[in-house]
């Protein structure tokens, strides 16, 4: 090389280097809590499609750190006088990821196929006389009768949330799983990419018009602020760790809270409670068979449990449960301790007493225990222990969860594969008030799994349902509550708390019930 | 040999005939239930039953059989309930990890098996012998999911040598693929080494005392000479043959390698459409493993002719 030759490439060089790289694409890898194998958020509740909806899809309303619901497609909304008229018109610049413009016959028709699935949404239709197209960008929801449930119902933050899909898609039937993904959400769904079992990948929607205001909860401006989200699917906790110490990842949803120490540990690592609500631990009655079938008995469990036992034995950490007396989660609008103060205290002679009166026969209470979920496993045991010295006789059936989710369906007796009770958790955002709640719904066959029959909680439902007033819903779900301890549904015991890790790098993680990507920057 | 191959493969069929009625049974009498799975926590029972009866699910057990059998025999595995796709697909997508994980596997074994097995039936007694065969005992006794959680902890976090976890494909670049291998191939062939090392050893003490070792010795061959011509090829039949019967445990190692190192190949398939309840995945991963086995022992007996000139067929 001659040195003329030798300037020029040592000159191109430096070029080169004053330029600066180019600037890279960012991509947040994440480990979710479970592997997305469904993309359709209307056909499942499962959280982890709900969690993939919030990518691609968005919302007419979203409700926001306060628990309040604000618009978000939805530019503004009038309710007419006499409270029967919901006129909402969209944003302008909404656009579906083909480039098509969202109209208000694709919410129309979304509204239609979310309602046909979810609780909350066929109780809002119930008082629904029309839905209709008034032009391109506005549609109308008239009502038979007033009701509190429409924007409540629309801007429902968990499974099934009504998510806005194109109207070809939307008019899939309901229980058929949908494969157009086209969705209108701050990401897209890159379906090419997608490995079930591997990875599902999500780009930054280029054209997505997000909202002026800040975001707050599930509300106002979705800045995707990250070019890729990756979701990796890693299903061995240990492996998942040692992923995210490595830097192979940037977050995990949920790493079991065994293994906190280990992430706090590590300098680039942070631990973050994202979801100030939390989840709630649940007892579920089966009220078909003995000895279950009789309320006074299940009154009787009231006094055998205590919410500390519970949270101590699953979570451990004080730092990430707090014992609630309330069917409703502490901190949200609903939460009352009324009818549940001197319940829930382990008053074990109280229980024998209650027992002694319903002349329970000694017909053990046949109780199911999940065994591979680290947030469920110790539940079972800690209630057999409580259950027997509040007098109870108690057949523990160990299980998978997957074989409990089955078998829960089972209206059989006990003996014939059947079951008396079993204990799961909800997400604090599923039961905010008692249409939401699901273990309420005392509709008898038409209740989830456990089946209450009771008239009361059931008009005491339907009064919420059509109060529009805040004060007296919560007043109406006081005496719910009340109603629920005179006839038990299920026991709530206690609010625990998980933990997002994440790599140091990552910043600007939304508090909110559900996993959001917006807002997230990785530096 | 063309009959015999015809007869061997022939033979197969009422073995697929058994695994795939043993695998359908017994996937219908595990309980759970794919469509409360599919349908999630805070579904109805309406809502199950809606999804049981689109998959076909209540219907009688005989006319699923029927339905299925008929579609495996037409060459179509049928759909996954999980992933909408059809599950040829998804074992297509999924075979290069396990290939490439047991292919390495195989070879790496293979190259570091043989040779221990070989230096100790050599040096029998020495404590070159004590320290393969104490060796062999560990690679036996630890479980392949703690060397991969030690190999993971001491090379990828402690020295940051190699990735924790992953897979890429060779399409995209060596380096990566074959990085992404090193570990998982290594937690998963130890029990492999183990295994042959010891079997080697066996039978090369076995050959190193027959009368044609003794005289090729007699006529003042060099040790190399006599090592390489006249006892490793007669010691081979035993070796190939446990490497044959090891793949079953290949096959078994590579669902726990594949869970550990997420490795998104047939093994974790196989452990998620086992705890999804996906019976049309599980049927065909466990009908494809069969298969795989039934020609590898094919493959193994036929290997014999060239290995041994006195085994005809």
């Amino acid at each position: 090389m001659n040195l003329r030759r030798l300037v020029a490439v040592i000159a191109a060089v430096g070029a080169l280097a004053l330029v600066g790289p180019a600037q890279a694409e960012t991509t947040l890898r994440v480990v979710m809590h479970s592997d997305l194998k469904i993309v359709d958020p209307i056909w499942t509740t499962a959280y982890i499609v709900r969690s993939h909806g919030y990518l691609n899809y968005d919302t007419l309303f979203s409700m926001d750190a306060k628990g309040d619901i604000k618009p978000q497609m939805v530019d503004k909304y009038e309710v007419s006088k006499d409270q029967l008229t919901y006129t909402m018109t969209l944003r302008d610049g909404l656009a579906w990821h083909d480039g098509r413009p969202v109209t208000a016959e694709d919410c129309v028709a979304s509204i239609k196929r979310w309602a046909a699935k979810d609780s909350m949404g066929q109780k809002m239709m119930g008082f629904v006389k029309e839905l209709s197209v008034v032009n391109a960008k506005t549609f109308k929801i008239v009502l038979n009768e007033p009701t509190g449930l429409v924007l409540g119902a629309l801007g429902k933050p968990s499974s099934n949330v009504p998510f806005m899909m194109p109207r070809r898609v939307a008019e899939t039937d309901p229980n058929t799983q949908i494969s157009d993904t086209t969705g209108s959400g701050p990401f897209i769904f890159r379906k090419d990419e997608w490995k079930p079992g591997d990875k599902a990948v999500y780009v930054k929607n280029p054209n997505y018009k997000p909202r002026a205001e800040a975001p707050s909860g599930l509300a106002g401006g979705k800045v995707a602020k990250v070019d890729r989200v990756e979701w990796k699917h890693i299903p061995d906790h240990q492996t998942a760790i040692n992923a995210l110490l490595a830097g192979e990842v940037d977050m995990l949803e949920s790493p079991p809270h065994d293994l906190y120490p280990v992430l706090k540990a590590d300098a680039n690592v942070w631990l973050f409670s994202p979801n100030p609500l939390g989840n709630q631990y649940t007892f579920r009655f089966n009220v078909l068979h003995k000895p279950f079938d009789n309320p006074k008995i299940r009154q009787a469990v009231f006094h055998a449990f205590n919410q500390e036992d519970f949270l101590k034995g699953v979570i451990g950490d004080p730092a990430y449960y707090k014992t609630c007396k309330s069917f409703f989660p502490c901190g949200s609008p609903m939460a009352s301790t009324k009818a549940l103060e001197g319940l829930l205290d382990s008053n074990f002679e109280k229980s024998k007493a209650l027992l002694k009166e319903a002349g329970y026969d000694g017909t053990p209470v046949l109780l199911m225990h999940s065994t591979d979920l680290a947030v469920l496993n110790n539940l079972a045991p800690v209630a057999k222990s409580l259950l027997e010295k509040g007098g109870f006789k108690v057949d523990m059936h160990s299980m998978d969860w997957q074989t409990l989710v089955a078998r829960r369906a089972k209206k059989d007796p006990p003996t014939a594969g059947g079951w008396n009770a079993f204990l799961t958790s909800w997400v604090a955002a599923d039961i905010l008030n008692p249409v939401m709640m699901g273990f309420l719904n005392a509709s008898c066959d038409k209740a989830m799994f456990g089946w209450p029959c009771d008239r009361d909680i059931e008009g005491l439902r339907d009064a919420f349902a059509r109060e529009t007033n805040p004060a007296k819903q919560k007043h109406i779900a006081e005496q719910v509550q009340v109603r629920a301890t005179q006839y038990p549904t299920h026991i709530p015991l206690g609010q625990w708390y998980g933990a997002f890790a994440l790599r140091k790098n990552v910043e600007g993680v939304l508090e909110a019930p559900v996993t959001l990507f917006w807002n997230i920057t990785k530096k | 040999m063309l009959p015999y191959i015809g007869r061997r493969l022939l033979a197969t069929l009422p073995v697929m005939t058994v695994v795939a009625v043993v695998v359908f049974l017994l996937l219908r009498l595990t309980t759970g239930d794919p469509a409360a799975i599919i349908a999630g926590d805070n579904a109805t029972s309406q809502d199950v039953a809606a999804i049981r009866s689109k998959l076909g699910l209540d219907r009688p057990i005989v006319q699923q059989f029927g339905i299925w059998i008929g579609s495996v025999l037409r060459g179509d595995l049928g759909e996954s309930f999980f992933f909408k796709k059809q599950v040829s697909e998804l074992i297509a997508e999924r075979v290069e990890p396990t290939l490439a994980l047991a292919t390495c596997t195989l070879l790496l074994a293979v190259t570091l098996a043989v040779p221990l097995g070989v230096l100790a039936a050599w040096r029998r007694g020495t404590w070159i012998d004590r320290a393969v065969m104490g060796l062999s005992v560990l690679g036996f006794s630890v479980p392949v999911f703690v060397i991969g959680y030690v190999l993971i902890y001491l090379v990828a976090i402690q020295l940051g040598w190699l990735p924790v976890q992953g897979y890429q494909r060779l399409a995209d670049g060596f380096a990566g693929f074959i990085q992404r291998l090193i570990l998982p191939s290594i937690a998963l062939a130890i029990i492999y080494v183990a295994l042959i090392a010891r079997i080697t050893r066996t039978s090369v003490l076995e050959v190193l005392n027959a009368d044609h070792v003794r005289t090729a010795r007699a006529k003042g061959l060099g040790d190399l000479t006599v090592l390489f011509r006249h006892v490793l090829r007669n010691a081979a039949v035993p070796i190939v043959t446990v490497i044959g019967l090891g793949v079953a445990l290949l096959i078994g190692g590579v669902v726990v390698t594949e869970s550990v190192f997420s490795i998104p190949g047939l093994g974790r398939l196989t452990v998620d459409a086992v705890l999804a309840r996906d019976y049309p995945t599980v049927q065909a991963v466990i009908l494809l493993f069969s298969v795989v086995y039934v020609l590898i022992n094919l493959v193994v007996d036929l290997s014999y002719t060239f290995l041994d000139p006195r085994i005809r067929y």
